[in-house]
């Protein structure tokens, strides 16, 4: 063995590594030395590193288990800073100059662990162990210690300044999996004509032929492809997706291929890469996980970026959402491992990966090294190492039959075979240094005895279990395979529930089935056999959650988290299977299997949210004049979609001052408001009145031309659903004004009673809310400063009174006019069409400031309302709140014809005198009402009798003002009531009846 | 995620779709007794099997229409238009 160059272990030929490319790399700020082709496992490898991460509970020492996905130990925190991944699984690491990884845990050293002290106390973290110890005074209080002790990654706390997109993708044939099972799959649906997408997840296609020798090897790795071939033809022909006439070769020459020829993997792959790309339509994604199988054949995929590729000018990682017509899962398989005593010391693996690890990177995965198995795939791990010049130390096989063909290989090889054995302890420290094997009694639930064998490490292989959770995930019924030791399909074939609805074939899936022998040691302490290497379960942590009763695979798995960890059982979900039906004496396939949910592989929510994040994360509206209220002091607030001004700030104001400031104003001279998001609704045709009288509690009946009505809509409930006025243009148009954050949804509600309930109404429906800019100029001085704009509308108060409308021009302008008041005062709510907005706005504006005109923000105008007591639909109101809880009872229950919701008022839940009831609260100067406390008196019968809708401090007396939802309340009108704030009680208030400003509204009707 | 076929705009993605409860839920007059009104306002059939169901293509052409869905499979067995009477189903 080569002890120069990248790593003691690296043979001295072979593999598909770059020798003359040799790439520098560092974990745990430790310089280690690998090759281009390299993944950072298999670089680590060569080093002879093999303590690499921690355990999650135990705090164990781990080092590389497998050789892809399924990693369960080598599991490294990668970069630095802001670019930092936890949980990078090295096997899928390509290595690259520089590239710095670290254990995710163990403090102060993955090598000196501290945390290290908690698997002597093992015994105490049983499953359950935190539920049923950290329950005082709440789990809370460990939680941040607990969380710290174990061996999770971090998330980088700073921004991720990388660049992650999402995208579509259509197909007739999504291929999942690039290896001989797909490939060929792919050269058949594309010969047949069908778009293809195939993807791989690793870098390379090829999966076992990058590797492997022979293909065929000789081991049954895949069914007949021709089967395949011709399923896929039979499907894509009857749905019209591949030409009538089918390459008459393809099929018989897959079948001579695989029966009869034996080529070099590597020439089978370079040819079928040659005859792939001769195809037109067919598209193949590396680096890409298939990671979640949804209804209807929607499939998601996550592609990661080479890892070398310009930082920055393409996406880190893509997230693909595929509609395919027919999923062909080419998953293969994933090895198992074997249970005993102390089975995750580091330098225990599979023996299909340490068979890669040579093979393909030409590394050793030990020197002295012993080979653990129950069937016969590992025995080409053997040959392999003899050929590289390894000394196997034995093969320890749990099977007592073997066949001739294995054992005449095992003989030609000179590697001494133990029969019926199985590993039952492994001695450390650290990494594996001794295995005890244990022959197996007749029935195998005992040992005969036992002999040690000092090696180095040990490769394991407890049989494979087929990738099926896509196929599950579509909806597929998997059931135990006693033969194979794994979940197979229940009803293979085109029969089954997956292959129905989601049009999903499983290919190469015989590879899988690989009988095999016991797999579970039958002596040894429970606590110490592994089952979920990763969340760290044992043996011990399952009995523990039978004796208690949980039984079921499910409860299993909450209570002990069995397959919970990011590996999603990927290793363990069989054999603990297995385990179960033993303790419990049932058949593991009468257990069922925990249900399998995307996705399969951790996904990076970055790569999920795409560029939907910072500005793009959502749409956002902005008001016509935004630029005007943004130069001028405007502080912008979210509310829903829009982006509306709260305040206008003057130099060194706080938010409070300005909004007295504005209030003051409007209430003293007059306010100029941008209430552009309010819903605009125009409802057109011959039965637009009888249309819109079944929505309202009013009654439009009686409504005039050209005048307005405030209006309450309710749900079929009975709750209040909007309000807002309506306005007759004439007798075929009606205008609507909807709450702004209700604007769409009002419009969408009518349409579909229009739809779905009254087709026969002649009636359209027109959403104009974006159409029009709404500019609101309330105060005193309003029809003065309007007066000095160009218009043929009569302002007078004789001839436009309160609650009327005139349509006409308005600096030349078509204009709507309302005279509707939301902050008590007289208000021209005036609509231009929205690119006339910023004329009229400086034209207001100048106009008016001389008389002592200031644009009005939010908090001032709800302020305002909140004196005046008018309804704030959604934040007075709530799903429960009836027209009578606010006072709008009479209007409801004395309209004669039916609308919506009417009949519910009636029933008993509606009619209670109990309900709460929306009243006004005062109190003493410096008690302050704060929106969601509690009401009580010293006499209530039940914990709340209400709280606190809207708050604030009366711009007219600086007094406390409040509206409420109490219990009876009309009835309780000027009692007192207690204030509770979060359980503490803040005072008292008196109960009123609103408004708290100009009560008889004669400001609002100047 | 659902494939709907909208059958003004042909198959698109669920998230264009907004679901809108059981169809053919008649609405009763107002003369009816408190049981009666209950019952069409808060109970459903939860089946197991086929659903009939409507659906706006809300981010599409802004159309309502009825679905026949399967509940377990989510398989849709029929589109159809609102107003059409719920279709008798053949399953194989």
């Amino acid at each position: 063995m080569s002890r120069s160059g990248a790593g003691a272990y690296r043979l001295p030929k072979g593999g598909t590594v770059d020798r003359d490319a040799p790439i520098s790399f560092e974990l745990n700020g430790k310089r280690y030395r690998g090759y281009a082709g390299d993944t950072l496992a298999s670089a680590l490898l060569a080093n002879g590193v093999r303590t690499i991460g921690r355990s999650f509970k135990f705090h164990r020492p781990r080092g590389v288990f497998a050789c892809g996905v399924e990693e369960t130990g080598a599991l490294v925190q990668l970069h630095d800073g802001a670019r930092g991944i936890p949980t990078a699984r090295a096997p899928l690491v390509e290595l690259t100059e520089g590239l710095r990884a670290r254990s995710q845990a163990g403090w102060p050293s993955v090598n000196f662990d501290l945390g290290r002290v908690l698997d002597l106390f093992s015994p105490l973290w049983a499953a359950g162990f935190y539920n049923k110890t950290f329950i005082w005074p709440s789990w809370h209080t460990y939680e941040p210690v607990i969380r710290r002790l174990a061996g999770l990654g971090r998330v980088p706390p700073e921004r991720d300044p990388d660049r992650y997109e999402t995208g579509n993708l259509h197909c007739d044939v999504l291929i999942v999996g690039g290896g001989r099972a797909g490939l060929e799959a792919a050269l058949e649906a594309g010969r047949a004509g069908a778009r293809v997408v195939l993807v791989e997840q690793h870098h390379e296609l090829g999966g076992e032929a990058l590797w492997a020798q022979q293909a065929p090897e000789g081991m049954p790795l895949h069914e007949s492809s021709a089967s395949t071939a011709s399923r896929l033809r039979t499907r894509l022909t009857a749905e019209g997706a591949a030409p009538q006439e089918w390459p008459a070769s393809a099929a018989s020459r897959l079948d001579a291929g695989r029966t009869a020829e034996v080529i070099p993997a590597q020439a089978w792959l370079a040819r079928t890469m040659a005859q792939l790309r001769a195809l037109p339509d067919v598209r193949i994604l590396t680096r890409t996980t298939a990671t979640g199988c949804y209804d209807h054949n929607v499939i998601t995929l996550l592609e990661r970026s080479p890892p070398s590729g310009s930082a920055g000018a393409s996406a880190r990682e893509r997230y693909w959402i595929v509609r395919a017509r027919r999923v062909v899962l080419a998953t293969g398989a994933i090895e198992q491992p074997l249970i005993f005593a102390n089975n995750d010391r580091p330098g225990i693996m599979l023996a299909g990966a340490a068979r890669q690890y040579l093979r393909r990177y030409a590394v050793a995965f030990g020197s002295r090294p012993l080979i653990a198995t129950n069937n016969d795939s590992a025995y080409l791990l053997a040959k392999d190492l003899r050929e590289a010049g390894v000394r196997v130390l034995g093969i320890a096989d749990t099977r007592r039959e073997i066949s001739d063909e294995v054992r005449a290989l095992v003989r030609a090889l000179s590697i001494e075979l133990f029969t019926g054995c199985i590993p039952i302890d492994t001695r450390g420290p650290g990494s594996v240094r001794r295995v005890w094997l244990g022959e197996l009694s007749q029935d195998a639930s005992g040992i005969t005895r036992k002999h040690a064998v000092d090696c180095d490490s040990l490769a394991v292989s407890g049989g494979f279990a087929p990738a099926l959770q896509l196929y599950a995930q579509a909806g597929g019924k998997l059931i135990y395979d006693g033969t194979s030791g794994a979940l197979i399909p229940a009803t293979p074939g085109a029969s089954s529930p997956a292959a129905r609805r989601s049009a999903i074939d499983i290919v190469g899936m015989a590879a899988s089935r690989v009988p095999i022998g016991p797999r579970i040691s039958p002596v040894g302490k429970s606590s110490r056999k592994w089952v979920d290497f990763l969340h760290d379960v044992t043996v011990a942590d399952i009995e523990l959650a039978l004796r208690e009763n949980y039984t079921s695979v499910e409860h299993v798995k909450r209570y002990t988290t069995l397959g919970m960890a990011a590996d999603q059982g990927k290793t363990s979900a069989a054999a603990s299977l297995e385990i179960i039906a033993r303790l419990r004496g049932v058949r593991a396939a009468e257990l069922g299997h925990t249900t399998m949910r995307p996705p399969f592989v951790p996904v990076t929510l970055g790569a999920i949210a795409g560029r939907d994040v910072g500005e793009r994360f959502a749409p956002q509206r902005l008001l016509p004049i935004h630029d005007w209220h943004v130069a001028n002091g405007a502080v912008m607030h979210d509310f829903g979609e829009w982006r509306r001004p709260v305040v206008y700030l003057r130099p060194g104001e706080t938010r409070e001052q300005g909004m007295i400031r504005e209030a003051t104003a409007v209430r003293n001279a007059a306010g100029l408001f941008d209430g552009s998001p309010l819903g605009k609704i125009e409802v057109h045709g011959p039965d637009a009145r009888d249309f819109l009288d079944r929505f309202y509690i009013n009654d439009l009946s009686t409504l005039q031309p050209l005048r307005a009505r405030y209006g309450l809509m309710l749900r079929e409930s009975g709750a209040i659903f909007d309000d807002g006025t309506v306005v007759m243009l004439d007798a075929n148009r009606f205008l609507v004004t909807t709450t702004s954050g209700n604007a769409s949804r009002v419009a969408q509600w009518l349409e579909e009673w229009r739809q779905c309930e009254w087709p026969n109404l002649r009636v359209a429906i027109v959403p104009v809310t974006e159409q029009w800019a709404t500019v609101s100029l309330a105060g005193p001085r309003a029809r003065d400063i309007l007066a000095k704009l160009e218009s043929d509308i009569d302002l007078s108060g004789s001839a436009f009174p309160h609650l009327s409308m005139r349509e006409g021009t308005l600096l030349g302008t078509p204009a709507r006019i309302y005279r509707v008041s939301f902050t008590g005062e007289l208000t021209y709510e005036i609509n231009v069409p929205a690119k006339r907005a910023q004329t009229l706005w400086d034209a207001l504006l100048a106009a008016g400031t001389p008389l002592g005109l200031q644009p009005l923000g939010l908090d001032a105008l709800l302020l305002m309302r909140l004196e005046k007591g008018f309804l704030h639909v959604g934040t007075d109101t709530d799903g429960t709140t009836v027209p009578n809880d606010v006072g709008w009872g009479k209007v409801a229950a004395s309209k004669r014809r039916d609308y919506i919701g009417k009949r519910s008022l009636r029933l008993p839940e509606n009619l209670r005198a109990d309900r709460l009831q929306l009243v006004g609260l005062t109190a003493e100067q410096g008690t302050s009402f704060v929106v969601g406390s509690h009401l009580r008196t010293a006499d209530s019968t039940e914990v709340t009798d209400g709280w606190i809708t809207s708050a604030g401090t009366s711009v007219a007396s600086r007094a406390p003002i409040a509206l409420a939802m109490l219990r009876a309340g009309r009835e309780r009108i000027g009692s007192e009531v207690d204030l509770y704030d979060a359980g503490v009680l803040q005072g008292r208030a008196r109960v009123v009846q609103p408004p708290f400003f100009d009560p008889t509204g004669a400001r609002m009707n100047a | 995620m659902l494939r709907i076929a909208c059958p003004y705009c042909g198959e698109r993605d669920e998230v264009e779709f907004t679901f809108g409860g059981t169809s053919h839920v008649a609405r009763p007059s107002e003369e009816v007794d408190d049981a009666t009104w209950a019952e069409y306002l808060f109970v459903r059939d939860n089946p197991v099997g086929a659903h009939f169901e409507r659906w706006l293509h809300a981010y599409g052409c802004g159309r309502w229409f009825n679905v026949a869905r399967d509940t377990l499979t989510h398989e849709i067995l029929k589109v159809y238009l609102m107003g059409d009477p719920k279709p008798e189903l053949s399953r194989t």
